[in-house]
């Protein structure tokens, strides 16, 4: 990770995990500890779990320097897809849940391939593709909701196991702490912390049900992408294009083809998204994942991605849809009035922007 | 009493002295030129003359009318009346004309525009300068001339009396060269001072009451234009001895590694025709060839075009390890992969990622080396990046410290250390040492004749001259893109280079 990352990381780690504090102490305090019991958290987490998918994969989208509003419209139709193809056209699950990824990619390259070869700003290629595929949805699904099969359902609804969490959780604090750190990895001091936290959200978890399985998914996803960002020459590309998209072209990176990657992969993100949604809700919807984009922009953004470009982590991201879920979450346990959330996530998102802007002036 | 009084106009970079304790006087009516080569302090005093920088980021005083000013930005300047004509254009291309001339002026009644009094106030200024197009077109589709009019209108109409042109025929034909300098003349008679600065020494010459002739952010002499002669002001221009302290590269023995035949790039702002034409040259390894001439002279069209990078049609015969390609190279990454490397004139904005660190920065061309697999090899990656760190004594606290906290010099090292890591057989430098200051530009010049003798070919544009001199053997002046003279060993002088770049040989 670039230095870059890792002091704007540690700001922001702290002016965040302090926020999210203050927001959980509100709300603890507010509904009388109901708000950190065991089954609230798990809610939250599996609540947070879509738009953090979305804002995991938007991070790399605008870390590039482009914007992508189709994400809600398209794993509302992905979700759809997948949904029909089991319903309807009784395609084994494995073979549905496929059909989605490899469209969902197949839509995002398309749309990335617009934007980077014919040179399109994505805001508007992507505005448009928002369009077509709410267009899409509601023609599939012809206004009515679809129910996939209890299979299907699963994917967003059930618990993994407690002695399968339990593994999984032991496993990977027993690599972090046992497998000899290399020069230019990860501290031993952030593998120890990340060990226990693995290990004390495992425990919060069982205390409940076990951890949810897309949590699992969203875990999986969210280690995969923070690797592609920080390991591999195409996530190091992608934050070069954004840092500074000429000299990228200069060093003899292929604008065309990195742009076009990583709408593919923002699409593939979106069918996973759209199946877990369609699972957690219940049904395949004409208006499933309408505003999500937004939500996952927000997410990205308080998590410290610059919209400039060149600047932003996956980890941060995921914190940022936690705030996100823990406002709406929170309000809900206290019976806000539903109009209030919207009215507060907007303030937090310009609040927390501007609490950066001002943060950083000094250092420049 | 004098219109305008410079007294010891000093102003530091960091690092560097662009201007050392500057006079300069302007009587009204008075056309007075300023001389001097790329980098000698010209545009700095007429950005500080036109509170670009704000009055107090430089020392000395400026007396306007006898009264000491401090301008505390460009509006301040325009409304006291010194207006500046910059070469770039500063324009609104999508308004009409009559909109560009009353920016912020608009007349208004009750919140409206009044586009009728709007229009005639617009037409009313471009009378002022001969002018009399339809103010409703928008500016995009005036020529480069009528635009500048159009400037000259708006400052003439916000009572501007001191007019500062910077470079202003560079991109007009010759017609409308002509129609500039009639029109100044005309001013000058109505008591418009301007201060003009240029290289084409015959226009100075035309036009002239005065000519000061500045020199590394000195004002070495100002006299009359009657007491000079064109010789005269390139010797003073040139002024200093070539240095010995230059290292001197071996000679080259190597076969010829990089030429090119007919080369010919054009104008993306001039339809049908061509910022350089009829370019022919061929560098051995471990030569370096120097590339002269003046700013828009298509010294930078020519490197970039090389490496693939023109916005523009490219043509012509490129060789390349001595094999004959079939097209010029079409994106960077087809030059980087045939071996040719660029160092850009404008480091921040085509060299690096500023926001990014030095080990992303050095290894960012040579990344596909890196990878393991499907990861990149961190530990590879930055055991690699510490090698130029080393071998250019690159001065970062850290691989992970980001660029944009690292001095000008340490920056320009990064940008050449980062296509050491790529071994490229052909190098193109433009500017490598601008804005860098001498102990930096003697390690650069080091750098350069120890990659030549390792064997690289290396293209070297500069325009400081007793660089292009020491580094290069051979030097192909540009003048307006076309080849002016071919100098080498005794007849490169900076004298002959200089009257070639400017035509007044």
């Amino acid at each position: 990770m670039s230095a870059r990352g890792k002091a704007g990381l540690s700001w922001r780690a702290w002016t965040l995990a302090g926020a999210l504090l203050v927001i959980w102490a509100v709300f603890f305090t507010a509904t009388g500890g109901t708000f950190a019991s065991a089954r609230n958290l798990a809610l939250l987490a599996r609540q947070m779990s879509v738009t953090a998918l979305l804002a995991v994969g938007m991070v790399l989208v605008i870390v590039t320097g482009e914007i992508d509003l189709s994400v809600g419209a398209m794993s509302g139709l992905l979700g759809a897809v997948a949904t029909i193809a089991t319903v309807k056209a009784g395609w084994p699950l494995a073979a549905a849940l496929a059909s989605a990824l490899v469209l969902g990619a197949a839509l995002g390259l398309a749309q990335g391939t617009i934007v980077a070869r014919m040179r399109v700003p994505s805001f508007i290629v992507t505005l448009g593709g928002m369009l077509v595929f709410q267009g899409t949805l509601l023609g599939i699904t012809g206004g009515i909701s679809i129910s996939p099969g209890d299979a299907f359902l699963r994917i967003g609804q059930a618990y993994l196991g407690k002695a399968a969490g339990w593994a999984i959780a032991g496993a990977l604090a027993a690599a972090l702490l046992l497998v000899p750190a290399r020069a230019s990895g990860t501290s031993r001091g952030r593998r120890v912390a990340l060990a226990a936290a693995i290990l004390a959200f495992t425990a919060l978890m069982n205390a409940y049900a076990g951890i949810p399985l897309p949590v699992l998914l969203l875990a999986a996803v969210a280690a995969a992408f923070s690797t592609i960002a920080n390991h591999t020459a195409f996530g190091r590309r992608l934050y070069a294009i954004g840092g500074n998209r000429e000299a990228a072209l200069y060093s003899g990176v292929s604008i065309e083809r990195n742009v076009a990657g990583v709408f593919t992969l923002m699409g593939l993100l979106c069918g996973v998204a759209g199946v877990v949604l369609t699972a957690r809700v219940g049904s395949a919807t004409s208006d499933a994942g309408r505003l999500m984009e937004l939500d996952a922009i927000a997410a990205a953004v308080i998590g410290g991605t610059s919209l400039l470009g060149g600047r932003g982590t996956v980890w941060g991201a995921l914190l940022g849809a936690l705030v996100m879920a823990s406002l709406d979450n929170g309000m809900s346990l206290m019976n806000t009035e539903p109009y209030w959330q919207p009215i507060l996530k907007g303030t937090i998102l310009v609040a927390a922007v501007a609490a950066d802007v001002a943060g950083r002036r000094p250092a420049r | 009493m004098a219109l305008l009084e410079l007294r010891g106009i000093t102003k530091d970079f960091p690092g560097v002295r662009a201007l050392d304790a500057v006079d300069l006087d302007l009587e009204p009516g008075q056309i007075h030129a300023l001389c001097g080569e790329n980098g000698a302090g010209k545009s700095t005093l007429i950005r500080i003359l036109s509170g670009y920088y704000p009055g107090g980021t430089s020392e000395g005083t400026i007396r306007l009318r006898g009264e000491v000013v401090r301008f505390a930005g460009i509006a301040e300047a325009e409304r006291r009346g010194v207006a500046v004509i910059a070469q770039e254009l500063a324009l609104v291309p999508d308004l009409s004309v009559a909109e560009n001339l009353m920016l912020g002026r608009e007349p208004v009644r009750r919140g409206f525009i009044q586009w009728d009094r709007l229009r005639a106030a617009a037409r009313d200024a471009l009378a002022r300068v001969g002018a009399d197009f339809d103010v409703d077109r928008p500016v995009r589709s005036l020529g480069v001339g009528q635009q500048q009019l159009v400037e000259i209108a708006r400052a003439l109409d916000k009572r501007a009396d001191i007019l500062v042109l910077d470079e202003p025929t560079a991109s007009l034909g010759e017609r409308d060269a002509q129609r500039l300098l009639g029109l100044l003349r005309g001013l000058a008679a109505k008591n418009v001072a301007a201060i003009y600065v240029s290289h084409r020494l015959e226009e100075v010459f035309a036009i002239a009451d005065r000519i000061t002739v500045l020199r590394d952010g000195r004002a070495v002499a100002s006299a009359p234009a009657g007491d000079w002669t064109p010789a005269r002001v390139v010797a003073a221009m040139v002024g200093r001895p070539v240095s010995t302290m230059y290292p001197r590269p071996d000679p080259p023995r190597g076969a010829e590694s990089f030429s090119v035949e007919g080369w010919r790039v054009a104008d993306p702002d001039r339809p049908g025709r061509f910022a350089l034409d009829g370019v022919s040259f061929s560098v051995r390894a471990g030569e370096i060839l120097g590339i002269g001439g003046l700013m828009g002279s298509g010294r930078t069209a020519l490197l970039a075009s090389l490496f693939g990078a023109a916005r523009a049609r490219v043509s012509g015969t490129l060789r390349v390890a001595g094999r004959e390609r079939r097209a010029p190279f079409r994106a960077p990454s087809e030059a980087i992969a045939s071996g040719v490397a660029l160092v850009s004139e404008d480091r921040k904005r085509y060299g690096l990622v500023p926001g990014a660190s030095v080990l992303e920065n050095l290894t960012l061309p040579t990344l596909r080396s890196f990878v393991r697999g499907v990861l990149l090899d961190d530990d590879a990656r930055a055991e690699a990046a510490r090698r130029p760190v080393e071998a250019l004594s690159i001065r970062t606290p850290s691989l992970a410290a980001r660029v944009a906290d690292l001095s000008g010099g340490t920056q320009q090292k990064v940008v050449i250390g980062k296509w050491l890591l790529a071994k490229p057989r052909i190098l193109l430098l433009d500017e490598p040492t601008r804005g860098i200051d001498v102990g930096g530009k003697a390690e650069i010049h080091e750098i350069i004749c120890r990659l030549a003798s390792e064997g690289a070919a290396i293209v070297l544009v500069s325009s400081d001259l007793p660089e292009l001199l020491a580094l290069s053997r051979r030097v192909i002046v540009l003048k307006q893109g076309r080849p002016a003279a071919h100098l080498e060993g005794p007849s490169a002088t900076p004298e002959a280079l200089v009257a070639a770049a400017t035509g007044s040989a």
